[in-house]
């Protein structure tokens, strides 16, 4: 049995007198895409940094592949993760072509003018007439078109996206949900969202998370959350988002 | 592109630190097996330029080597400076040694202040005083002769019964000496109704013109006899005894007799109407101390063959225009600028280097901020002060003038560091790190290329205080534009000042403009707009 891309296992984790995540377990198979919501301060952000080791967990065990994050080379496992923040973090004083190319670039590959070539291409954008701009030369929506490419222009087997659409009007967060969609179709790739937006993860993802003081209320597929919400506050959750059967 | 940022700055301190310094002054160069010269110092207003020109021009003229330090900053900066064995002799007034380096009570016999200073002097710091020149330079407390006429003013005591009309203008030492202002109001009760401080240069021009009554003045000013001024007399024999002598250090008197020998011939020559009619040429006529000291030497039919004048103190003739004034010094004004732009140059380097890893160091540490309050500090230390506490272990001449220049450098481009490298997006930042960037990767691709904006204009006002402060430097004898500005202003002569402070100015100009496009270099291409960069920090 292959390993999940992503687990963690009764991990809690707290800043100072706050509680950020209290016995979490989660699961993200080979090329499934698991959908994290809740409100700001749930511990959604927290749990995402903790399978690329930017957040040190107190209790559990975190594992990307089979291998433990805890004791594992880090920067190492980090190049062998895509990373996805809202505002693209792309590096602003680097050409878009550069940025494709980070993370092959950090690894030595002798390709990694090609990986990011062809990483723009499976984004949606021509190497050839963006590589060379600057990112203030770009749209919100390309910025965010190439910080993926960033993220998938090494290989990476599962991506970590801090909600990557939140910042887009809505006709260019359609596109690039749906850029999102055909990407990991086209390289199954495992995926872990956080967003805020119900909608959207129901849209995106095979499961969804939904945490609330950094504890995790239900973890099911979409018509199973909507069809049997396991708590009182993910039954409200819904219905604030006008998803699913009692109408608010 | 943008990781060179920290090895093009070596380059810059290397090639600044590896240039070898234009001279302090042109001065022919001593002969290779000649002893080592004697160094002779002076304070920096005209009398004191005047007496230590008459010594070196004597000492040459019985061959021996001589090097001139003039102006050097204050009394408190000359003495470590001889005990040090920096300077060798020094012309002095036994009142200063009294009240000024021994510290000692207030005494009116001249015979017992010169015993005080002669037995203390040899015993505490082997210096030695000659035989006193001949003439007393004390205070001589003086007002417009239309204010004496008006309020009857004839001795100091009538100057206290009037305080409440008198503005006073005072240099500011006699502010805060024991023999000075605070001294008078204890013994007469003067108490002026407003207190100015004024460089010696100015007081003479603010009292004519009415912008204060009352100046200390001193009793061989040349400026006595040009404006119609009545000095009060001491009626309460206040001021102690002021008389000028040679100072020798004890290893030199002992070693050098000939040196000795040679000052002696001065010991009771000089009467304070000569003294007083010489400080004329040089502060009213505008004279060249070197001239001025040939002439007194051959008036006392001392002294031989004319040395040169150093090159901070010659003049020409005062009517000439100042465009042909700066045009007849060009060589020596040009020697000056490359001397004070090295004297600057060297120093932000340093202070860029030091500033730069100690900002990159405080930026990950919780002494920041206690660090760098630390270091700002520093610059609210005025400059003489920085320079006196400094001597008794860096001495004088341009060790203590760049090292007053690397601490006034610091502040501005720690600080700009801390927070250009603290400001970087934090968005950036993070991801540079969620993709795989080693922290020393992150610092040196990620955090320094996007704080060179912010860490720039931290080094050009850095630069800015430098090349203003650097004329700091002429006070210890680093020399530099501040030499022709410190003397100027001792001697009243504007052309003298405005030959350093003209291409000062210019230096400050251009080396703004020079780190603006060095900035244009290091910022990399995509922060190059104002515009970009601020599209760069929100994404």
């Amino acid at each position: 049995m292959t390993a999940p891309a992503l687990a963690a296992s009764r991990v809690a984790k707290r800043f100072g007198a706050v509680v950020a995540l209290d016995d979490v377990s989660l699961e993200v198979a080979p090329g499934e895409c698991v959908a994290l919501v809740g409100e700001s301060g749930s511990g959604k952000s927290t749990l995402l940094r903790a399978f690329n080791g930017l957040t040190a967990v107190d209790e559990g065990t975190v594992a990307v592949a089979g291998v433990p994050v805890a004791g594992a080379d880090l920067v190492a496992l980090r190049r062998s993760l895509g990373f996805v923040p809202q505002d693209g973090g792309l590096l602003p004083h680097w050409t878009v072509a550069r940025n494709a190319g980070l993370v092959p670039v950090l690894t030595g590959r002798a390709d990694a003018g090609a990986a990011a070539a062809e990483a723009l291409r499976q984004v949606g954008l021509d190497a050839g007439e963006f590589g060379r701009r600057w990112p203030h030369q770009l749209s919100g929506g390309q910025r965010q078109r190439v910080a993926f490419a960033r993220a998938i222009a090494a290989g990476a087997r599962a991506l970590l996206l801090d909600e990557p659409f939140g910042a887009l009007d809505a006709i260019t967060r359609n596109d690039l949900q749906t850029m999102f969609v055909g990407l990991r179709a086209a390289r199954g790739l495992a995926a872990l969202l956080v967003t805020h937006d119900l909608h959207e993860a129901f849209l995106l993802a095979d499961r969804v998370a939904v945490m609330r003081a950094g504890r995790i209320e239900q973890l099911d597929a979409p018509g199973r959350l909507m069809a049997e919400p396991a708590t009182p506050y993910v039954a409200t959750l819904l219905a604030r988002a006008r998803i699913g059967g009692s109408q608010a | 592109m943008s990781g060179t940022v920290p090895s093009s700055m070596l380059l810059v301190l290397a090639v600044a630190l590896v240039a070898p310094p234009p001279p302090a002054v042109a001065q022919p160069a001593p002969p290779a097996a000649a002893p080592r010269p004697i160094v002779v110092a002076s304070k920096p207003f005209g009398e004191s330029f005047l007496l230590a020109e008459m010594f070196a021009q004597l000492l040459e003229s019985r061959g021996i080597t001589v090097a001139r330090r003039p102006g050097l900053g204050a009394t408190e900066l000359v003495m470590p400076a001889m005990q040090s064995g920096e300077v060798d002799v020094f012309p002095e007034y036994t009142g200063t040694g009294l009240l000024v380096i021994l510290k000692a009570p207030m005494a009116s016999d001249p015979t017992v202040v010169l015993d005080t200073v002669t037995r203390e002097f040899a015993a505490r710091y082997d210096i030695r005083w000659l035989a006193p020149l001949g003439f007393e330079n004390t205070y001589a407390m003086s007002v417009r002769t239309e204010t004496a006429t008006r309020l009857g003013l004839r001795t100091l005591s009538d100057a206290a019964a009037h305080s409440r009309e008198l503005r006073a203008g005072f240099t500011a030492d006699f502010i805060g000496l024991p023999d000075g202002l605070p001294g008078l109001r204890r013994a007469y009760g003067l108490a002026p109704v407003s207190v100015r401080p004024l460089a010696p240069g100015v007081k003479y021009q603010a009292l004519a013109e009415g912008a204060v009554d009352i100046i200390d003045a001193y009793s061989t000013d040349g400026f006595l006899d040009r404006y119609p001024l009545t000095v009060l007399e001491d009626d309460k024999r206040f001021f102690p005894p002021y008389h000028a002598a040679a100072l020798v250090r004890g290893a030199v008197a002992r070693a050098r007799p000939e040196v000795v020998a040679a000052l002696t011939e001065l010991s009771g020559r000089i009467d304070v109407r000569r003294m007083r009619r010489w400080n004329a040429r040089l502060e009213v006529a505008g004279d060249a101390v070197g001239r001025v000291a040939r002439d007194a030497l051959a008036e006392l039919g001392v002294g031989g063959a004319a040395a040169l004048p150093s090159a901070a103190t010659s003049g020409g003739d005062r009517p000439r225009s100042l465009a042909a004034y700066l045009w007849e010094r060009r060589a020596a004004i040009a020697a000056m600028t490359l001397r004070h732009l090295w004297l600057t140059a060297v120093a932000l380097v340093m202070a860029v280097a030091a500033g730069v890893a100690l900002g990159l160091v405080l930026t990950r540490s919780r002494w920041s901020e206690p660090v760098t309050r630390v270091v700002g500090t520093l610059q609210t230390v005025p400059g003489i002060a920085l320079l006196a506490f400094m001597l008794p272990f860096v001495g004088i001449g341009v060790v203590p003038a760049i090292l007053a220049l690397f601490l006034y450098s610091l502040y501005p481009i720690v600080r700009a560091t801390v927070t250009g490298i603290r400001d970087v997006d934090p968005g950036v930042v993070e991801a540079a790190h969620a993709l795989g960037m080693t922290p020393r990767q992150v610092l040196r691709d990620v955090r320094v290329p996007l704080a060179v904006p912010a860490m720039m204009a931290g080094i050009r006002t850095a630069a800015v205080i430098a090349m203003g402060t650097a004329t700091l430097a002429a006070f210890v004898g680093g020399g530099g534009l501040g030499e022709p500005i410190v003397a100027g202003l001792a001697l009243a002569d504007q052309r003298m000042v405005l030959s350093g402070a003209i291409p000062a100015a210019v230096l400050a100009v251009l080396g703004d403009l020079a780190l603006g496009a060095l900035e244009r270099m290091l910022t990399p291409a995509a922060l190059r707009s104002r515009a970009a960069h601020l599209a760069g920090a929100r994404h």
